[in-house]
């Protein structure tokens, strides 16, 4: 072989890069990926194209049609005049029933309304904890502020409320140092005082005339009593649950016992069933006219429920621990209530936050079995007496259409905060 | 019209626990508002307006009762309550008095101690069925799909008719009166069937009215009318009174327009003079104000006033008086003599 061959041509320089075919990039390489792959792939994409298209043939004229401006279905339908169209003019008439219920004086609209705005602020800190601590003082305020805001009347008598709790907690961090007993049920028994004297002092909270009058329970409704009852019965049992969880790990066999019989009776028992006994049975209970008041039984009712299923979510997490973790709080010298606070629940917290957000979603939803015991919450409103009056009765899915983007929207936002806080939270290198 | 054993109990347990309103004239003048149960919404029966002001033809009831011992037809507190809690809410002593189309059975007045005072509406169960379907009476049914809601006394009857008939029928079971019209609407039932003037409010509430008809036949009774709690015999007949001061006062005309003329000296008619207290003791023995029925029968009308008011023909309803005219005009409204 000879090795001085003449070389023709030799090329010196890389050739250009040519594009690629034009049916290997772009949106038609990714169309041909994602959606027309294989046979079967291209089958379904078929599918769901006309399943798409006939939903929305179906609904975006009805919706782009809609007549915001009517007062009755029967002028909507002389408007519409054969064409399909949505009477959206029932949410623009009924809104306020929608939001505050039938009840509600319309002039007092602004004070839930403030109470609401007042909630994201009283809430932020709890749920993003990069804020500024002091911002708590805020939150520990506010659920007198909202109280006084929603149902009105004096001041006196939440003032008298927050009083006898900080008598309690100053009386607690006072002696709780000598005994945790004492220190409990000490305050307990403070706060008791302090409301007792308050109470036969202070004048009778009723106020008739004014901005801050008085608005009885029965006449709360509409999608503010599901926000009410939601926010409440969660903020309540998470604490609660928390507390019978560790009830049912106790070595205490009569705490323990107490706890696994009401969270097993509370699981076994239907929410609807509870909500009758709330309404119906404890009526027989409290003489007529003096029991106590509905809205406080419903919100026990739903908080003992809710309260029951998070003690079992959080159960989930604290049995997911490894054994270690309690060895290492021992041996560090740590008591019961250090190690549950330092090690044990921040993980077993964390490892339960999708249960546990399950658990308030759910319940935020469950709210609206209210309606069949006669409270008039958002679904109440559009079953009873929206639907019922002679206007409007014929109206559905722009009714119940709007109570699922309002129940969406927020049950929409729960779930993105969970996410977002299950990534804040990941301490672990997965 | 759904009711259980266990509410039944309920009823009975709660009667027993509450011996404490055995005065519930003194109780009712005491709080200064009666505390009225009504359904949480029925067209044209009882619901709220945009403003949240109840209004319908039980509602009337209520009022008059209130206008007739507060004498003030706005002192009622509306009590909703649902199919599920309407008995024990009046078991319990919540409300004195239950004006919701409630219907009187026998089980109800003597198994559920309450006790009914007279009859505000004479309503039957129904037929509705497409215009298209070209049918004329009930009896010629044989086969079609019929919607009906489960667990009401409207399903036994129902059964009843068809075997009575030996026709055939097949049900499909629906839970609400709203499903029931969107599966009719949707075709899913040839026939829905439920109390006739629920037929005729949901009718009222189609596109096309005309399309559907209500067969002649009603194949029950369903007497509505209020409730009051056993053992109070002077409070049940302050309610008693009152509804047939209404009845009565359309039979004698008296009006909302002409009552303060005809109370305010004695007429040459003895019944109208007891009726509107310018003659007699009448009020006093009820222990009311002798102008207790004037009260009444200003506060809303007089029966039929409140009829066409709320569910009468020129309504959207559109109800027609039938078996509801005063017995002069062939219908069973029958008001005892005021004397």
């Amino acid at each position: 072989m000879t090795t001085d061959r003449t070389i023709a041509f030799v090329r010196t320089e890389d050739v250009p890069a040519m594009p690629p075919p034009p049916n290997a990039v772009g949106p038609v390489r990714w169309i041909k990926d994602n959606l027309f792959a294989t046979p079967a792939n291209s089958v379904l994409t078929i599918l769901a194209i006309l399943a798409i298209y006939m939903i929305l043939n179906g609904t975006v004229p009805w919706m782009v049609n809609g007549i915001w401006a009517s007062p009755s279905l029967a002028v909507c339908r002389e408007i519409l005049d054969g064409a399909s169209g949505a009477c959206f003019a029932v949410l623009g008439e009924r809104w306020n029933q929608l939001l505050f219920g039938f009840q509600y004086p319309a002039d007092l609209y602004w004070r839930p309304g403030l109470a609401f705005v007042l909630l994201f602020f009283a809430a932020a800190p709890v749920l993003f904890f990069d804020l500024p601590r002091k911002l708590l003082i805020f939150t520990a305020l506010y659920p007198f502020i909202a109280y006084w805001l929603i149902w009105g009347g004096s001041i006196f008598g939440p003032l008298l409320a927050l009083v006898g709790i900080v008598a309690g907690a100053l009386f607690y961090q006072r002696f709780v140092k000598n005994s945790f007993a004492i220190g409990f049920f000490g305050a307990i028994a403070v706060a008791f005082v302090v409301w007792t004297i308050g109470g036969a002092i202070l004048p009778d909270g009723g106020i008739t005339e004014g901005a801050m009058r008085s608005v009885p329970s029965r006449d709360l409704g509409g999608f503010m009593l599901n926000m009410m009852l939601g926010v409440t019965c969660v903020s309540l049992s998470l604490p609660i649950g928390i507390a019978l969880a560790l009830g049912r790990q106790s070595s205490m066999p009569i705490i323990k016992l107490i706890c696994v019989i009401f969270i097993e009776f509370v699981r076994g028992v239907p929410l609807i069933t509870l909500l009758f006994v709330a309404n119906v049975m404890l009526g027989y209970f409290f003489p007529p006219g003096s029991g106590v008041d509905l809205f406080l039984r419903v919100v026990i009712m739903i908080t003992m429920f809710s309260a029951a299923y998070i003690a079992e979510v959080i159960r989930g997490g604290l049995a997911a621990l490894p054994k270690g973790q309690y060895e290492a709080g021992d041996s560090l010298g740590l008591d019961y209530a250090q190690a549950m606070r330092l090690i044990i629940l921040p993980q077993a917290l964390k490892i339960s936050i999708p249960g546990i957000v399950n658990v308030s979603v759910g319940l935020f939803k469950d709210t609206t079995l209210v309606s069949v015991i006669s409270m008039f919450d958002l679904v109440g409103m559009i079953r009873g007496p929206i639907l019922a009056s002679v206007e409007w009765q014929g109206v559905y899915w722009e009714l119940f259409g709007f109570a699922a983007l309002l129940f969406f929207i927020t049950c929409y936002g729960i779930s993105q905060y969970s996410q977002w806080l299950e990534r804040r939270l990941a301490t672990d290198h997965r | 019209m759904k009711k259980t054993a266990f509410y039944g109990a309920l009823a009975v347990a709660g009667l027993a626990a509450s011996t404490a309103s055995a005065a519930t004239l003194d109780d009712v003048k005491a709080r200064g508002v009666l505390n009225c149960g009504v359904t949480t919404g029925l067209v044209g029966f009882a619901s709220p307006d945009a403003n949240g002001v109840w209004n319908g033809f039980d509602v009337g009831v209520c009022r008059a009762v209130a206008a007739a011992v507060l004498g003030d037809s706005d002192a009622v507190e509306f009590v909703p309550t649902t199919g599920k809690t309407r008995f024990t809410a009046l078991a319990s002593g919540e409300i004195d008095v239950l004006a919701r189309n409630t219907t009187w059975t026998f089980s109800r007045d003597v198994d559920l101690k309450f006790e009914f005072v007279g009859i505000n509406y004479y309503d039957g169960q129904g037929f509705m069925v497409p215009r298209d379907l070209g049918v004329a009476s009930a009896k010629d049914l044989d086969g079609a799909t019929v919607c009906i809601q489960t667990g009401t006394t409207t399903e036994l009857n129902l059964a009843d008719f068809f075997r009575s008939n030996s026709i055939s029928y097949e049900p499909v079971p629906i839970e609400t009166n709203a499903e029931a019209q969107q599966q009719y609407i949707a075709g899913a039932c040839d026939v829905y069937t439920t109390d006739a003037s629920g037929l005729a409010a949901t009718r009222a509430s189609f596109e096309n009215p005309g399309d559907h008809v209500l067969l002649p036949e009603i194949i029950s009774k369903e007497p509505l009318g209020p409730l009051v709690r056993h053992g109070d015999n002077d409070w049940g007949d302050i309610v008693r009174w009152s509804l047939n001061a209404l009845i009565a006062a359309e039979e004698l005309g008296v009006t909302s327009a002409n009552v303060e003329e005809l109370g305010a000296a004695p007429t040459g008619n003895p019944e109208v003079n007891r009726l509107l207290g310018t003659e007699g003791e009448l009020g006093a023995m009820l222990g009311l104000e002798a102008d207790w029925a004037k009260s009444a029968i200003a506060a809303g009308g007089n029966y039929g006033e409140l009829f066409e008011k709320n569910i009468g023909e020129n309504t959207p309803i559109g109800l027609a008086r039938g078996l509801n005219a005063q017995w002069t005009d062939g219908g069973l409204l029958y008001s005892p003599p005021f004397r």
